[in-house]
C-alpha cells in the first residue's frame, strides 16, 4: 500500500510542476467542449438558391417567392443564361439553382403538368440530399396551393375529395426539439475525457524508459501491479474529475437534461476510464520512444472516435463494422451516457455495456501487467 | 549546402530506422480511408421498429410491409400498449414506434383519411430526423399507389441532377477531407515532437554548438518530414481513386503545389509547438489534443461549414485545415484553377510565414 502511495505522490508532483500540463489536462478540455458542441449539426440553413426564370409568368415568380420566404434558403442570384448559372455553381457562390423552362405557366394549366430542373452541388453528398429534399417540399407545398386556389375547376374539386389521406403524427421523445446540443455535449465530453486518458497513459511509462528513469523504478522492490496501480490512478483522479468538471458545464452553459442517476454515470465511467488507461498503459509497455507510442495511440483513437457511434450511428454501419465496434471501448460508454442523461435509464438497462467494459478492463489490464517487464 | 544536407541525412536516419513509426504512418491512411468508406455513412440502415397496430386490417398490413421491405427498417416487436414505449425506448435498441389508429382502414374508406403515428428516439436528434424522414417518404408512396387511379392534375414535375457527384458518394468528401486530416496532424506532431525530444534528450545542445543557423537546423528538420507527407498524400489518393473511384479532375500540378504549400504550414505549426514546450509529452498533448478534434470538426470535414451559427464559422476561419479542405475539394472534384481558389492559397501562404516568423523569434539559441 505504502509503494503505491509513494508512487502516486511522485506522479501527482510531476503532473501539478508542469503548469502547461494543467492547462492542457483541464483547460483544453473545457474549451473545445464549449467551441466544438456547436459545430455539429446537420441541420440545414442557408442554401444558396440561384434562379434561371425562362418563363416568367405570374406562376414562376410566384414559385420563385415560395423560395425567398423558405428559412432554408437564401436566393442569391439571378442567371440570365445556363452558361452564367455553371459557372455559379462552380465557384460555389449557389448550392444549386432552378430552371423554369419556357412555357412553364401553359403547361401547367394547359397539359395539366410541367416540370422544373434542378441542379445541384453534390460533392457533399449528405448535404446535397437533403437539399433536394427541401426543394420538392417546397416544390409540393406551392403545388397543393395552386390546386385549393382551382378547386372550383370541376374535375380537381371531384379527385380531391376522391383522394384518400394518411395522416401522419410526429413526435421526437426525450428532445423534441431535435437539438443536437444535448446530444452532442455529453458525446464530446466522453471523447475529451477518454483521449486525455488515453494520451497521458499511453506516454507515460515509454517517457520513464527513454529518458532512462524507468532503471531506477525497476531496481526498487515495488511490485508490477503496485507500479502500474501507483502510476494510473492518479490518471484515473483526472479523468473522473474532467467528467464532472465537463458535466457541471454542460448543465450551466447547454441546460443538457441529465434526467438518469449521476451515481450511475460515474461508477459506469470509473470503470471505463480503467479500460482506457489499460491500454494507454499496454501501448507503453510494447513501444520504445514517445514518438512511437505517439502514432500508436492516435492510431487507436482516431478509430475509437470514428467508430463510437458519435458521429455516425453504429446501426448504420455494415455488420462487419458493427462487430469490429465491439472491441471499442468508447462504443459502450458513448451509448450509456446518452441513456443515463438523456432517457433516465437504470443500471439494467445498461448492464450489458458495463458488463462488457469490465470484461474489457480485466483482459487488458492483465495483458498490460503480464507484458510489463522490470528486467530489459 | 553539404553540412545542411548532413543534417537532413541525419533526420532522415532518424525515420526510416524507427522502422515501427514508419509502418504505421504508412499503414495508417490506406487503413483509415477503407473503414472511412465502408463504414462511415449517414444514411440510416437496419433500423429497430416496434409497432402498436390497433386495427390490424389488410391496409395497415399492407403499410408495414412496404416500410420493412427495403432495408431501411427492421421489426424488432409488437407492443400492446402505448405505456410500453417508455421501458422499450429506454432499453435503447428501438429508435422508433409506428401507431395505426383504431380502424385504420374503416376510416380511410369512410372519411377518406387515417391517422397514425410515427414516435423516434431523439436522442441522436440527426438519426432520428432521418428515420421520421425516410419513414414517412414510404408511407407518402403508398398513399400515392392507393390514389392512382385518379388523376391528380395541376402537377410540377421536378427533375434533379446532381452536379460533380451524381451518386451522391460519401468518399467523395471524406478523401479530401482525410488527406486533410492526416497531413495536418502527421506533420504538426512529427515536427513537434522531434524537435522536443532534442531537448529533451539534451542532444539539441550539441545542435546549437554547431555552425549551422538556426534556420538551417530547422529547414533540415522539415525536408525529411515535406517528403514523407507527400508520400502519405499520394497513398492516399491511389487508394481513393483506385477503390472508391474518386475522380481528380483539376491539374495534377496544382494539387501537388497546394499539398506542398498545406504540408508546410503544418510542420511550421508543429514548429511553434516545439519552441514552446520542453518535454515531448507536453507537445504531444497540444499538437494531438488541441489539433485532432478541431481538425477534425471544423475543418468541414464531417459537419458542413455553412450549417454552423457565424461565431463558429468564424472561430473555423482559425484552423488552417479549413482553407485547405475547401482548395483540395475544388480542385479534386470540380477541376477549378487557381483563379478561384487564390484566396485559400494566400491564407495558408500567411498562416506559414506567421508560424515560422513567431517560431525563428521564440527559437532560442541557448538552452
Amino acid at each position: 500500500m505504502r509503494e503505491i502511495i509513494i508512487i502516486l505522490i511522485k506522479e501527482f508532483r510531476q503532473i501539478s510542476r508542469n503548469k502547461q500540463m494543467l492547462g492542457i489536462i483541464f483547460g483544453m478540455p473545457l474549451i473545445q467542449l464549449l467551441i466544438l458542441a456547436n459545430a455539429a449539426t446537420f441541420e440545414m440553413k442557408n442554401i444558396n438558391i440561384g434562379i434561371l426564370d425562362r418563363d416568367i409568368s405570374s406562376v414562376s415568380r410566384r414559385l420563385v417567392g415560395k423560395f425567398e420566404g423558405s428559412r432554408y434558403f437564401k436566393l442569391t442570384d439571378w442567371f440570365e443564361s445556363e452558361k452564367e448559372a455553371e459557372i455559379s455553381l462552380e465557384k460555389g457562390d449557389c448550392d444549386l439553382y432552378l430552371t423554369i423552362p419556357q412555357g412553364f405557366e401553359k403547361d401547367l394549366f394547359k397539359e395539366n403538368s410541367a416540370v422544373t430542373f434542378f441542379v445541384v452541388n453534390a460533392i457533399d453528398g449528405s448535404k446535397a440530399a437533403l437539399a433536394s429534399q427541401y426543394t420538392s417540399s417546397v416544390i409540393t407545398d406551392f403545388n397543393q396551393e395552386l390546386r385549393e386556389e382551382n378547386i372550383n375547376h370541376s374535375t380537381i374539386a371531384m379527385n380531391l375529395n376522391l383522394m384518400k389521406n394518411i395522416n401522419i403524427e410526429y413526435s421526437n421523445w426525450y428532445n423534441p426539439e431535435l437539438n443536437y446540443k444535448t446530444f452532442m455535449v455529453p458525446g464530446l465530453l466522453v471523447l475529451l475525457v477518454s483521449m486525455v486518458s488515453l494520451f497521458l497513459s499511453g506516454m507515460n511509462l515509454v517517457r520513464e524508459k527513454e529518458l532512462g528513469t524507468i532503471e531506477q523504478i525497476n531496481v526498487t522492490p515495488i511490485k508490477k501491479y503496485q507500479l502500474i496501480l501507483g502510476k494510473l490512478l492518479p490518471f484515473w483522479i483526472i479523468g473522473m474529475f474532467d467528467l464532472g468538471l465537463g458535466l457541471v458545464v454542460s448543465k450551466l452553459v447547454y441546460h443538457i437534461p441529465i434526467v438518469g442517476s449521476v451515481p450511475l454515470l460515474f461508477a459506469f465511467a470509473g470503470v471505463f476510464i480503467t479500460v482506457l488507461l489499460g491500454i494507454g498503459f499496454l501501448i507503453s509497455t510494447i513501444t520504445e520512444t514517445q514518438q512511437q507510442s505517439m502514432f500508436l495511440t492516435w492510431f487507436f483513437s482516431v478509430i475509437f472516435i470514428l467508430l463510437s457511434g458519435l458521429f455516425t450511428a453504429i446501426e448504420n454501419m455494415p455488420q462487419w463494422a458493427q462487430t469490429l465496434t465491439y472491441f471499442n471501448p468508447l462504443r459502450y460508454f458513448m451509448d450509456s451516457v446518452r441513456m443515463i442523461l438523456l432517457k433516465g435509464s437504470g443500471f439494467s438497462d445498461i448492464s450489458f455495456n458495463m458488463g462488457m467494459l469490465l470484461v474489457y478492463s480485466v483482459v487488458i489490464n492483465g495483458l498490460a501487467i503480464l507484458l510489463y517487464k522490470k528486467t530489459s | 549546402m553539404k553540412r545542411f544536407l548532413y543534417f537532413v541525412q541525419k533526420e532522415y536516419f532518424h525515420i526510416v530506422r524507427d522502422y515501427r513509426s514508419l509502418i504505421i504512418l504508412l499503414a495508417m491512411p490506406p487503413i483509415m480511408i477503407l473503414l472511412f468508406g465502408y463504414a462511415i455513412t449517414n444514411e440510416i440502415r437496419n433500423v429497430k421498429v416496434a409497432v402498436i397496430d390497433q386495427s390490424k386490417d389488410q391496409t395497415t398490413e399492407d403499410l408495414k410491409n412496404k416500410i420493412f421491405a427495403g432495408n431501411y427498417f427492421i421489426f424488432d416487436s409488437e407492443l400492446a400498449s402505448l405505456s410500453q414505449i417508455e421501458k422499450t425506448f429506454r432499453k435503447g435498441k428501438v429508435k422508433e414506434v409506428i401507431i395505426f389508429e383504431p380502424d385504420f382502414e374503416e376510416n380511410l374508406k369512410r372519411t377518406g383519411t387515417a391517422n397514425m403515428q410515427l414516435i423516434a428516439d431523439a436522442t441522436d436528434p440527426n438519426v432520428a430526423a432521418s428515420i421520421l424522414n425516410y419513414t414517412s417518404m414510404i408511407i407518402r408512396t403508398y398513399q400515392m399507389e392507393m390514389n392512382e387511379d385518379l388523376q391528380i392534375p395541376l402537377s410540377i414535375k421536378t427533375e434533379v441532377r446532381m452536379r460533380y457527384n451524381e451518386e451522391l458518394r460519401g468518399a467523395f468528401l471524406f478523401v479530401p477531407g482525410l488527406i486533410t486530416i492526416i497531413l495536418m496532424l502527421v506533420s504538426a506532431m512529427m515536427t513537434s515532437i522531434s524537435i522536443t525530444r532534442e531537448k529533451e534528450l539534451g542532444t539539441m545542445e550539441a545542435l546549437l554548438v554547431s555552425p549551422m543557423k538556426p534556420i538551417q537546423i530547422i529547414l533540415a528538420k522539415i525536408v525529411p518530414y515535406l517528403i514523407l507527407g507527400v508520400i502519405e498524400a499520394v497513398i492516399i489518393l491511389v487508394v481513393g481513386s483506385t477503390v472508391f473511384g474518386v475522380p481528380i479532375r483539376g491539374s495534377w500540378l496544382l494539387l501537388f503545389f497546394e499539398g506542398i504549400l498545406f504540408i508546410l504550414t503544418a510542420l511550421s505549426l508543429g514548429l511553434l509547438i516545439s519552441t514552446i514546450t520542453d518535454s515531448q509529452q507536453t507537445a504531444l498533448m497540444i499538437s494531438l489534443m488541441g489539433l485532432m478534434l478541431p481538425t477534425m470538426l471544423l475543418s468541414g470535414f464531417i459537419y458542413p461549414l455553412a450549417n454552423m451559427p457565424v461565431s463558429i464559422q468564424i472561430f473555423a476561419n482559425f484552423v488552417p485545415a479549413t482553407w485547405f479542405n475547401i482548395a483540395i475539394k475544388n480542385i479534386m472534384l470540380k477541376g477549378v484553377g487557381l483563379e478561384i481558389i487564390w484566396k485559400e492559397t494566400l491564407i495558408l501562404l500567411g498562416f506559414t510565414i506567421f508560424f515560422v516568423s513567431i517560431s525563428l523569434k521564440k527559437f532560442k539559441t541557448r538552452l
